[in-house]
């Protein structure tokens, strides 16, 4: 009944997109009032329809419902209850139906806290929003719908959901990726609605920009979440491998983070106007895209859902009417866009326009390096795999112009500057970064590697010249006084310093042995003796397996005791590895359980890795930096002041 | 030339030498990490061009990925360390890949594998890496596309017992 329930409101939020996507549309041409003032209302509707939808889905989970294809094959009686919440979007039908969910719930963030805009903005892009929601809503109904029944036959238990899934990064991964990614589509929105009223001034730039900004914030939490979970559950201490579904979501990211950038241009100096609109155009199509990648089956990857070529060619049509409908608006009206702000060769301008290079040519590498393999295969000259090398590469090469753009762009003034000021100061910063560095590896490593020593020494130069640039600000402002959108700055700045220094250090120093031992055997490894003292049985809800006890020492000191384990889980009849993983500020110690080997003895992976976490920290305060600027006194005035 | 028009010029033209700068060094990148998906048939008869036509064989002490079925009982572990050698096979021709590390979890005999490294002699492959997916019915698509008609061998029921 419930299932039935949650279909039939699936079917009523598709209508609600309906009406959404016509009759504001009508309004907006006959200048008709009453018939604007309908698009909020419509997408409460839409959302609380989905809403409904998505908990009916959750409770088909959560009841065990096996009658339902969905939650028999990817939940069963034994699975623990978060994770059955979790298998509700497990699969290809339950997570579009979340994605419609964010999408929602989205729109209707935007009805709420859009009061200030003009009514005929704010109609417009309720209306495009409507537009992409009809496309989503009939995909799923068509397609991919979650609530499809096994009656009259039903299976007695569940398939389970696939062990690599039960974990706890299942729960929080997926959610925040989708809040990013589905978020892009208010940028798009904005952009499009802007196109349509040839209106675009700077108060565009504006009101788009906390919105993008929340939606890039969510996305660069899901894509750090995500890598965390991809390292401590697949258990061989990697933490991005360059798979072609993490490219998918960095593209939009990447993306993203230039219009973010070219926004502020837009807005403070009348600039870049329709380079920006094209940007949120294209975040907005790679997300598409990214969805076409992993929903299709045209890739094979660990995130890649079950086949199905008629999803592939669904997606696919939506993803040419969106690119081809949004360029071809773009074409005829981009011309019209006037950019007033001048500036000259050396000013912020160019500054942030150089930001914007480098972030588009990143994007071009990840967008060849992913879909070349597939152009290669379709024209028949085989099958290749392009090397993760070839990212490494790429990203060595053009991190270093964007870090040290990164660290004097935000003293460069607006409009003109002197360049003759931008020559001691950089010089005595990279001595001082440099230096530091290398008496940091010295010190703690004894042994310096060329990129570690660049990469460390580029995060270093970040957070000097950011910590210049608060003090110079903090000499003009009294701190209470500086706008949260420069704390989003600096925030996103030294994050991606971290983050930077944390690759190179862990990407250098990590060291990793694969080892045979005995119950018994001792090995070392940075320092670290890692004793193997016991092997015991395991038993959990849905799974059982052996755990090896490792006794972690350093110099006779007994560090931590740990427990790698091999689970095997009946139902899907799957074996996997969970890494034990002893974390810390300035080392991870990981061990990986291999297989028991003939002779009773066990294979084991040991890695040392120093500051992994340093990645992580730093896109958490990435992403922090985007959630501050919300709070701006500037975008928060507005909304106040109109509510009230 | 005004100085606006001048300034124009110089934007345009710095972006686009910044991006043919990295056009240019992204092919050469890409050059040198394209890694070529071969069968064992494929190492041992060359390449199919169609036509009938056969390509050229890999050559010794090229990178490639090979995708293929492990031959029952041709894994051989080593007693003191954890150096493994299995042998690959899709319709016939097999090919040795040797390995020193943890195989992935799903890895056993009758099970489809890919396996990156580098060939060492005509038939003999050093893996840097051996992978096998988490899905027990899983087979490389790319080998599944050139066994079209030969029936992929299930593995056995696995217990724990059985590591």
């Amino acid at each position: 009944m419930i299932p039935e329930l949650g279909n039939f409101a699936l079917y009523i939020a598709f209508a609600f997109s309906i009406l959404l996507s016509i009759f504001p549309v009508i309004g907006l041409k006959q200048n008709n009032a009453r018939l604007m003032a309908m698009a909020p209302n419509l997408t409460l509707g839409l959302f609380v329809f989905t809403l409904f939808s998505f908990l009916c889905l959750v409770y088909a989970f959560v009841t065990d419902d096996f009658t339902v294809v969905n939650v028999a094959q990817n939940s069963n009686s034994l699975l623990p209850t978060h994770y059955k919440f979790a298998a509700s979007f497990g699969s290809h039908e339950g997570s579009f139906l979340l994605w419609l969910l964010m999408q929602a719930g989205w729109a209707f963030a935007v009805a709420i806290w859009s009061k200030g805009l003009p009514v005929d903005m704010r109609t417009r892009i309720l209306s495009v929003l409507g537009w992409i929601c009809v496309g989503f809503y009939a995909y799923i109904i068509i397609s991919s719908n979650p609530f499809e029944r096994t009656l009259p036959y039903f299976p007695v238990d569940g398939r389970d959901l696939n062990p690599l899934l039960q974990d706890i990064g299942m729960i929080i991964h997926p959610p925040l990726l989708y809040m990013g990614y589905v978020g892009l589509s208010i940028s798009f929105a904005f952009a499009i609605a802007a196109l349509l009223s040839g209106n675009l001034d700077s108060t565009w730039a504006k009101w788009s920009r906390p919105w993008t900004a929340a939606a890039w914030a969510f996305l660069t939490l899901g894509l750090t979440i995500g890598s965390w979970w991809a390292y401590s559950e697949l258990g061989w201490g990697g933490w991005w491998m360059w798979d072609p579904v993490e490219n998918a979501a960095f593209m939009p990211w990447l993306v993203a983070t230039a219009l973010l950038h070219s926004l502020a241009v837009s807005e403070k100096r009348n600039a870049f106007k329709s380079w920006t609109v094209f940007l949120a155009i294209a975040a907005f199509s790679l997300s598409l895209l990214g969805t076409f990648l992993v929903r299709s089956g045209v890739i094979v990857s660990v995130h890649a859902f079950a086949t199905d070529p008629e999803r592939g060619v669904f997606i696919l049509v939506l993803l040419a009417l969106v690119i081809g409908g949004s360029l071809l608006l773009y074409s005829l009206k981009a011309g019209n866009i006037k950019s007033f702000g001048k500036f000259s060769i050396f000013s912020r301008e160019s500054m942030l326009w150089g930001n914007n290079v480098l972030l588009v040519a990143a994007t071009i590498v990840v967008f060849l390096g992913t879909l070349l393999p597939l152009v290669h295969k379709e024209i028949g000259l085989g099958t290749i795999s392009i090397g993760e090398p070839f990212f490494n590469q790429m990203f060595t090469y053009l991190i270093i112009p964007f870090a040290l753009l990164m660290g004097i762009a935000p003293l460069v003034r607006w409009k003109q500057d002197k360049l003759n000021n931008f020559i001691t100061k950089p010089l005595a910063i990279i001595a001082i970064s440099v230096t530091l560095t290398l008496v940091w590896l010295k010190v703690e490593f004894n042994d310096i590697k060329t990129l570690a020593l660049l990469g460390t020494s580029l995060g270093i130069w970040i957070v000097l010249f950011t910590a210049v640039e608060l003090k110079r600000m903090l000499s003009k402002v009294s701190f209470i006084k500086l706008p949260l959108s420069h704390f989003s700055m600096v925030l996103g700045h030294i994050g991606l310093a971290f983050l930077i220094a944390g690759v190179a250090l862990t990407s250098q120093y990590s060291v990793e042995r694969d080892v045979k031992m005995f119950v018994g055997d001792s090995a070392e490894l940075r320092g670290y003796q890692f004793n193997f003292t016991q092997i015991k049985n395991i038993e959990g809800p849905n799974y059982d397996g052996w755990a090896a006890v490792i006794n972690i020492t350093q110099q006779g000191e007994h560090v931590t005791d740990m427990l790698a384990e091999k689970r095997f889980y009946p139902v899907q009849r799957n074996t996997m590895t969970e890494a034990a993983i002893d974390d810390g500020f300035f080392r991870d110690i990981y061990i990986s359980l291999g297989e028991r080997l003939p002779d009773d003895s066990w294979a084991l992976r040991l890695y040392v890795k120093p500051y992994v976490r340093w990645i992580w920290m730093g896109g958490i305060i990435v992403a922090l930096g985007g959630f501050v600027t919300l709070f701006d006194r500037r975008y928060r005035n507005r909304k106040h002041s109109k509510q009230g | 030339m005004n100085p606006r028009r001048k300034k124009r010029l110089f934007i345009i033209v710095s972006s686009i030498s910044l991006l043919g700068a990295a056009i240019g060094l992204m092919l050469y990148a890409l050059q040198q990490n394209i890694d070529l998906f071969y069968t064992p048939t494929e190492i041992l008869e060359g390449k199919e061009l169609g036509n009938g036509r056969i390509g050229a064989k890999p050559q010794i002490g090229q990178r490639l990925r090979i995708g293929g079925m492990v031959v029952e009982g041709s894994v051989v572990r080593s007693e003191s360390n954890l150096n493994v050698s299995f042998k690959l096979t899709d319709i016939g021709p097999m090919v040795t890949v040797k390995y020193n590390g943890i195989l992935p979890d799903l890895f056993r005999e009758g099970q489809g594998i890919v396996a990156q490294g580098i060939l060492v002699s005509f038939d003999t492959i050093e893996a840097t890496e051996v992978l096998a997916k988490h899905d027990e019915e899983y087979m490389p698509p790319e080998l599944a596309e050139k066994m079209k008609g030969i029936k992929h061998v299930k593995p056995k029921y696995e217990t724990k017992t059985q590591y």
